[in-house]
């Protein structure tokens, strides 16, 4: 039962195989990213679970009750800050594929890497 | 004030990153990002100084305690690799005005400095802080602006290569993530002293597993043979300033990294005993130094050949620090901060070549130790040094590095770092050859580069020489670096 | 000396040391700065080379009273200074190669123009760089500081040997840097890291730093990394850049690949037999023994190559490595009589082949002819050339009345010494053989009759500062067979501690 009571941990290995999957299976530059997304997304889940107590709530103090058991909110914040990472990582990887787009006139990476050795070497 | 410089040094970049963004004029950009770089280096130094004179410096952000707040915490390691990093901003920065007038449309040029300066900051601020999800959100900061950065290069191919490394580099910063977690799940802390302290006592299989993690996402940061693909195309295609900065600074402070999380927190006796990640990297160092070496002779472009040189050099890097003992790490930090001498030099050197011939293939070389004699004496001086020719910082690097190879009695190391220095004779000296030995065929006349650029590249190729003849400074600060991190010194 | 003394008395030992070897460096400035003015331009040369032997000169009272003048320069790596320090062995090298300098600046000057070479002010620029690593060479306090004007000599020497930036001298170049400095990098390097690993220091020490330090099987293995990886040297296998280095300006190939590169060698093999190993290490564990064969099998290799050349250039380069070997045995011999040998002729085979190199060049300036067999004749047209490239060959093979018979009876003695009567053959036989080699070529020009005559040709002597340069030199070899004396006593000092 303790294996199956760390579901969400499974979930994490789950999804960060499957991102990582994609990565680097896929040849398509946004599928890519897509895979990079869930990869990401997988840790998010794996820190969010860090912080879960059993039985515990949402970290608010009230005044009066100092028994009440808090979920830990670090991994939380900890998390926000990866999230802004990884949106930004998305945006910059999304920009520059359309750039590429514009440049090669394709967004699949066989092609490119075609186009590229195609051209004279550097 | 001066309590307050180890946050200053990262701020006061990141303040003026959006600033020079704001710009609409390069030269002011330029300007901006100059005066912000010097400033910095003035503050690295201070830092350099009194962590000299006192000891370490802690600094609570917000002044929030350790474990709870963000320290940082600056011992003579991270100083010496703050003053590496600020000194080579400092120097770039000048060097870029003329470099990328020449080779980026004006409208952009604002959004560079911008660029660069954030991945200034991102790269100090790794090395300043104490707390390893604070280092991990700073990682993202440099990485992101390098990928935009690279992606700014002339030539199409540098928008493949910026995917490429931004694919690669979230794959490897993912990585770190997942080690940091599960250290904080073991320890319920982030800061480092704090994790040093606590890791002995829960270690357990997570710990290694943790531990793995790290080490791989730091290898692909760091260029670490057989992740160092990203880093080829990367350096090929970026603007020339930006592939001196980055060749200079990135790679060292992924080693930074690398030593700071193997010996800082988790401690010689587990990294070395218990995982024995020597006998791993060890193997691989050498297959670096060996297999990119022998790559670099048959380059056709000369930027790609020294991005094949930096992965050898990175090489010999993580050799030094795998040999583990008080003269392999320093020959490991030693080379961090002669390896940015002598590529920063190179590269400059290349720069140079770029803003007046338009190309650094080899055809263009041609010829141009007439026309471009000071460009091309640079290069050669800086190859020199590359070599490890005796006078140069190279061979300070070499020294201590065959020196630890004897003395742990790995004759077969040594051997092979040798071996690779006299591969670098072989792609120097094809580049000295196509310079001097074949005449100029361009239809254009070919001028001295500018002084704007010559400058800064010969006060890299002076401290190339400076520091190769009067290295009690640098292996100085290099040993008591090593000393802090094994634990042996004061 | 007198005047030199006033000139230069004021300065104390560790002073003249350093400026010794910066005073070559200052007079790039001035050679750099009359680039448009030959005249200037090569008067600079000339006065540079005179100060700095004046400077070598001044020190030799101080040598005599066994004074070691030292200066620290920097200190690169903690307890590894750049330290110069002069000994009565480097004392010996550093006159020798000052003085051959002024020669050889003399005799440029006829030839670089009698030729029309090109790039002429880059040529006299690095030759002022390649005296000072020499000098800096010879003033090493510590293998360290010997290893860094070792490689400094082999870079600036690279634009020398390559001056005329053709794809012949392309190739040249490449075989040139790459034996030098793969031997010095790949095997010397090594050689000096352990030897620092084991001592804990690299100063040069009277009887050696390893004794004591070293187990006894492994002391032939570092001899070994020594004696191959000094390359200048030219023992056998790693000879072939000498032959190479020919492409190079007859001037080049006189001072550099006669005298101050391959004496730096053979110096610094002496230098590591004697401070380094010690004597007593050497013989006293029989190191050598593998060595001493090869330097024998060197020297008689050498000359037998030698004879298979037409070309004089490279009869005379094959010649050089064998000559070199004799000093190379002298200093694996690692006796007394076996060193004061090394030594001697390290100044003897000096004078002798810096005299028949610039015969080489006179006749390819004066008569264009670089065949041993094109030069029939040739000696009525040039005979002073030839008469001092006669004197200059009797030195080489070793007979009076020329200098190079002391440093060979004392290798003799040498051997002897050490009980080896097979190697006082080889050097019986290689006298031989050079005795034939050589002396074919003055014979030829002399008494054979010329295929064309040779007032069709029109021929003439070479341009007079090249016969100035050349009686010196042969004057020289004579006068060191009648005064040998200076040089056997700085031998004497060195073997005597």
């Amino acid at each position: 039962m303790r294996i199956l009571g760390l579901y969400n941990y499974w979930i994490f290995i789950f999804l960060m195989m499957v991102g990582f999957y994609i990565l680097i299976s896929r040849r398509n530059l946004v599928k890519k990213i897509l895979g990079l997304n869930i990869f990401q997304t997988s840790v998010f889940i794996f820190y969010i679970s860090l912080g879960k107590i059993t039985g515990g709530t949402a970290p608010i103090l009230v005044e009066g009750e100092s028994e009440v058991v808090y979920s830990n909110p670090l991994p939380h914040v900890l998390i926000l800050t990866a999230i802004v990472v990884g949106v930004s990582t998305t945006a910059v990887a999304l920009s520059l594929v359309v750039r590429i787009k514009e440049a090669y006139g394709t967004i699949e990476g066989a092609e490119i890497n075609a186009m590229d050795n195609r051209m004279p070497p550097p | 004030m001066s309590e307050h410089l180890p946050v200053l040094l990262v701020v006061i970049p990141l303040m003026a990153a959006p600033t020079a963004a704001l710009l609409r004029w390069g030269r002011a950009a330029w300007g901006l990002a100059t005066g912000t770089s010097w400033v910095v280096l003035a503050m690295a130094l201070l830092i350099l100084r009194r962590v000299q004179d006192e000891g370490v410096i802690s600094y609570f952000l917000g002044g929030w305690a350790a474990p709870i707040g963000i320290e940082y915490r600056i011992d003579t390691v991270n100083a010496w690799v703050l003053m590496i990093v600020a000194a080579i901003g400092a120097l770039v920065m000048p060097y870029a005005r003329a470099s990328f007038e020449r080779e980026i449309q004006p409208s952009k040029i604002p959004l560079l400095y911008a660029g660069l300066l954030l991945c200034l900051t991102g790269l100090l601020g790794i090395a300043a802080t104490g707390d390893v999800f604070n280092l991990f959100v700073f990682l993202e900061i440099s990485s992101i602006s390098a990928y935009a950065l690279i992606a700014a290069g002339p030539d199409r191919r540098a928008l493949h290569a910026a995917y490429k490394y931004l694919i690669m580099g979230s794959i490897g910063a993912t990585f770190i993530v997942i080690g940091i977690g599960m250290m904080y799940a073991m320890t319920g802390t982030l800061n480092m002293a704090d994790l040093a302290q606590r890791l002995p006592e829960v270690s357990s299989r997570t710990v290694s597993v943790a531990f793995a993690f790290l080490t791989v996402g730091i290898s692909l940061k760091l260029a670490l043979f057989p992740l160092h693909l990203w880093l080829l195309d990367a350096y090929t295609f970026a603007p020339s300033a930006v592939t001196v900065f980055l060749a200079s600074t990135a790679t060292k402070v992924a080693v930074y990294m690398l030593v700071r999380f193997f010996f800082s927190i988790f401690g010689p006796g587990f990294s070395l005993e218990v995982m024995a990640f020597h006998w791993v990297l060890l193997p691989l160092a050498l297959i670096a130094v060996i297999s990119a070496s022998l790559t670099a002779i048959y380059q056709l472009n000369v930027k790609r050949l020294l991005a094949y040189s930096s992965v050898a050099q990175i090489g010999y890097m993580i050799l030094g620090v795998s040999l583990a003992s008080v003269t392999g790490l320093t020959a490991g930090l030693l080379h961090l901060f002669n390896h940015a001498l002598i590529k920063g030099a190179l590269f400059m050197a290349m720069g140079c070549v770029m803003y007046q011939v338009g190309s650094v293939r080899m055809e263009a070389m041609r010829g141009l130790g007439k026309k471009m004699p000071w460009t091309m004496a640079a290069f050669v001086l800086g190859g020199l040094s590359l070599i490890g020719v005796p006078g140069t910082v190279g061979f300070i690097s070499k020294w201590y590095l065959v020196l630890a190879a004897v003395e742990a009695g790995m004759w077969v190391v040594a051997a092979l770092v040798l071996v690779g220095s006299l591969m670098a004779v072989a792609y120097v000296w094809k580049v000295v050859e196509a310079a001097y030995f074949q005449e100029y065929k361009g239809e254009f006349e070919v001028r001295q580069a500018p002084i704007s650029l010559l400058a800064p590249t010969w006060v890299l190729v002076a401290a190339n020489l400076y520091f190769g003849v009067n290295a009690t400074l640098t292996s100085g600060v290099a040993t008591r670096a090593a000393e802090v991190l094994l634990g042996v010194g004061p | 000396m007198s005047p030199v003394q006033t000139l230069f008395g004021s300065l104390s030992g560790g002073t003249t040391v350093t400026l010794a070897v910066l005073l070559p460096l200052f007079g790039t400035a001035f050679i750099g700065l009359f680039r448009a003015r030959p005249n200037l331009r090569e008067a600079a040369t000339i006065v540079t080379g005179l100060l700095l032997f004046g400077l070598v000169l001044s020190l030799w009272p101080q040598i005599m009273a066994g004074e070691n003048p030292r200066f620290v320069l920097s200190t690169p790596i903690p307890g590894i200074p750049l330290v110069l320090e002069v000994e009565p062995l480097g004392y010996l090298f550093s006159l020798v190669a000052s003085f051959l300098w002024i020669v050889t600046s003399l005799y440029s000057i006829g030839y670089m123009r009698g030729h029309h070479e090109k790039n002429q002010t880059r040529f006299y620029l690095f030759f002022a760089i390649a005296i000072s690593a020499a000098m800096g060479v010879a003033y090493s306090g510590n293998l360290f500081t010997l290893f860094l004007f070792y490689e400094v000599l082999t870079l600036c020497t690279f634009p020398l040997v390559t001056h005329h930036q053709t794809e012949k001298a392309r190739r040249a170049g490449r075989v040139y840097l790459g034996i030098l400095l793969s031997t010095s990098v790949g095997l010397q390097l090594l050689g000096i890291i352990w030897t620092y690993s084991l001592a804990g220091t690299l100063d040069f020490q009277v009887g050696g730093i390893l004794d004591g330090h070293i187990s006894a099987r492994m002391v032939p293995v570092l001899l070994a990394l020594f004696v191959f990886g000094v390359g200048k040297a030219a023992v056998m296998p790693f000879h072939r850049w000498l032959p190479a280095a020919m492409v190079a300006p007859t001037p080049v190939s006189a001072l550099l690949h006669a005298v101050a590169v391959v004496k730096a060698g053979v110096f610094t093999i002496l230098k590591v037999s004697v401070f380094i190993f010690g004597p007593e290490l050497i013989s006293g564990t029989g190191a050598a023994d593998f060595l001493i064969w090869i330097a024998a099998a060197t020297i008689i290799l050498g000359s037998l190559v030698a004879f298979t050349k037409d070309n004089l250039k490279a009869r005379l380069a094959y010649s050089t490595i064998s000559q070199l070997s004799y000093i190379v045995l002298g200093a694996l011999l690692a006796n007394q009589w076996g060193i004061i040998g090394g030594g001697m002729h390290i100044v003897m085979h000096a004078f002798g082949k810096i005299t028949l190199f610039f015969g080489a060049g006179a006749i390819m300036v004066a008569a264009h002819k670089t065949e041993i067999s094109q030069m029939k004749g040739l000696g009525r047209s040039m005979p002073f050339t030839f008469g001092a490239f006669f004197v200059g060959a009797l030195s080489i093979i070793g007979l009076p009345p020329a200098g190079g018979a002391w440093s060979k009876w004392f290798l003799g003695l040498g051997t002897l010494e050490a009980g080896e009567l097979g190697l006082l053959a080889v050097l019986m036989v290689s006298s031989l053989l050079s005795l034939a080699y050589l002396l074919e070529i003055p014979l030829k020009a002399f008494f054979s009759k010329p295929d064309r005559p040779p007032e069709q040709e029109g021929i003439r002597e070479a341009p007079l500062p090249s016969l100035i340069a050349m009686g010196i030199t042969s004057l020289g070899t004579i006068g060191l067979f009648v005064f040998p004396e200076p040089f056997y006593r700085l031998m004497t000092m060195v073997v005597g501690g």
